[in-house]
């Protein structure tokens, strides 16, 4: 086994009675990477996601993590592995700090549960019993939990969802700050621009299979699609062409307009074309 | 964001060591406890309510059901076995399945913390929610309804086994029967008829020897029929066990029935328990 990897999948399956939620998935991720699995509701994420954390067992198809199979957990592998599950857990009596001091108290290596709380943004909350939380207070705490063992790799279910634009920068920049540190990140997400703004290769994961995997900018051959240059002609009926040259094309338009194009507009397919027409829309 | 890898996080070198077996158990047990002091409903619930029955219950029959014996002290030998019930097989049958389905046993078993903890943490709450109701308990009926607290070590010692094997028999019951509901709602729906048709058929409400001789068969195959009558051979006079259906107290039956019920409720345990909700997987 390769010790760059800190996940290795092949030929991972996974059925729920006549259902194949997982159809034969084959996956790497390098110590140090943000990787995001990309994919619709029902594709078969989060089955393999809770597959490799060790929550599920599979049907079939080689898979370590960290070294070791993750079908059998030990608390030496537990305490190397933070998990941010969606939607769960909640601890209505407790106050934050109560609650993120007692699960620092199950590692080996804890982080110092207050600096954890200041971190997620949690600080004026600490004290505040986590049923008085809103959504995306209560996901911020998910967060902390999942960090405070000082994971070497680290799962995060959708962790933004409920956030508002401002908390989710907040918690990319969190992400940014682990991955400087070294910790593996896999995330999933429906969110594409997060995925653009965070992880080095992005997996587009689709009726339980792996359809691709690349750096963003990189996926569907983004880089080197054709752009669409739109304009209008003197008339004012829109104009449009699909070009692999569309510096040449847009000098041509400026000679021939002697100056400034009236509607001018170059694109190239956005992450989310590219991700949509992958997973067959 | 185009580089793949990173440097890797330290691998577990110079780790510290986190809290052992014990002290993890303790943790646990205190956090338990403080969950339950400060969710008011099973408070009320759990320690208001026997109290409150014996308070109305001793206010309308005073008569003597025997001599020297009111009813006021047979009904408080039944409240105080129920007392324990409630604590034990009520408390876990209703809170176990919405810790289930908020996620909360989930979130746990993505920790290091060892599985037994969490189990050893619910029996701490037990414990020590129970002796606190059976002091309570004791306190009320001994100051208002002339109870008198047994007078030898032998009673004690009777109460002890009694109490201890009753609350085991139950926590394990309470515990299995957590897995039947499959929401969080469902727990107290579950749980709370077969807590009361106990306690109407198991000699709590009426004396168990002016039951229905069927229904007395069918009380008996159950753990509070069994504990009431252990309980009753600690505070009513000796004399009052020839008024018991088997002419006697017959303490080693109860220790007997109590005993069964314990490995019973353990096997189930060991069979049925879930960490997740069915449709978690």
């Amino acid at each position: 086994m390769d010790d760059e990897l800190a996940i290795s999948v092949r030929g991972l399956r996974k059925a729920y009675g006549d259902n194949l939620a997982v159809a034969g998935v084959d996956l790497d991720v390098h110590r140090g990477e943000v990787f995001a699995l990309l994919g619709p509701n029902g594709a078969g994420k989060t089955t393999t996601v809770e597959i490799l954390e060790g929550y599920r067992r599979r049907d079939a198809g080689e898979v370590r993590v960290l070294g070791a199979d993750p079908a059998h957990p030990d608390s030496g592998w537990r305490s190397r592995v933070g998990i941010v599950l969606q939607g769960t857990g909640e601890f209505d009596e407790l106050t934050v700090a109560e609650v993120v001091r007692h699960f620092a108290g199950f590692y080996p290596d804890a982080d110092d549960p207050e600096k954890v709380i200041e971190r997620v943004g949690l600080g004026a909350k600490a004290r505040a019993r986590t049923h008085t939380l809103s959504g995306g207070q209560k996901r911020r705490l998910d967060v902390a939990l999942g960090i405070v063992g000082r994971p070497e790799l680290l799962f995060l279910d959708e962790p933004t969802t409920g956030f508002d634009p401002e908390a989710r920068r907040e918690f990319w920049d969190l992400i940014r700050d682990l991955s400087a540190a070294g910790t593996t990140i896999v995330l999933t997400t429906h969110y594409l621009d997060e995925a653009e703004a965070l992880a080095d290769r992005v997996g587009v994961i689709a009726a339980g299979r792996v359809v691709e995997v690349a750096p963003p900018n990189r996926l569907g051959n983004r880089q080197e699609a054709l752009a669409t240059v739109s304009w209008r002609t003197p008339e004012g009926t829109p104009e449009l062409a699909e070009t692999a040259t569309p510096t040449a094309l847009v000098a041509e338009l400026a000679a021939r307009f002697g100056g400034e194009v009236p509607g001018l507009t170059v694109t190239r397919p956005t992450l989310e074309d590219v991700y949509l027409r992958m997973i067959g829309h | 964001m185009t580089t793949t890898t990173k440097p890797a996080a330290p691998v577990a070198a110079a780790r510290g060591r986190r809290p052992g077996g014990g002290a993890l158990a303790l943790r646990q047990g205190r956090l338990e406890i403080t969950q339950f002091l400060r969710s008011r409903e099973s408070v009320v619930f759990t320690m208001g309510f026997p109290v409150i029955m014996i308070l109305i219950f001793a206010a309308i029959f005073s008569d003597e059901i025997a001599p020297g014996v009111s009813y006021t002290q047979y009904f408080i030998t039944g409240m105080i076995a129920t007392g324990l019930m409630t604590v034990s097989f009520q408390n876990l049958g209703i809170w176990i399945p919405i810790e289930r389905d908020r996620g909360v046993l989930k979130r746990y078993r993505g920790t290091p913390m060892p599985k037994w903890v969490w189990f050893a943490g619910k029996v701490l709450m037990v414990v020590a929610i129970g002796i606190a109701e059976t002091a309570l308990l004791l306190a009320v009926s001994v100051a208002l309804f002339d109870l008198t607290l047994p007078d030898t070590a032998a009673r004690w010692l009777t109460f002890g086994w009694v109490a201890v094997l009753g609350v085991t028999a139950c926590t394990l019951c309470g515990i299995a029967i957590s897995s039947l509901a499959r929401t969080a709602r469902s727990g107290s729906a579950v749980v709370t008829p077969v807590a009361l048709v106990l306690q109407f058929i198991s000699g709590v409400f009426f004396v168990f020897t002016s039951l229905p001789s069927w229904m007395q068969q069918v009380a008996a195959l159950f753990p509070l029929k069994w504990m009431c009558q252990g309980l009753r051979s600690v505070f009513l006079p000796d004399s009052f066990g020839a008024q018991e259906p088997g002419g006697s107290f017959e303490l080693g039956r109860v220790a007997l029935v109590l005993g069964l019920w314990c490995v019973i409720g353990l096997v189930l345990c060991l069979t049925t328990f879930r960490w997740t909700t069915k449709r978690d997987g």
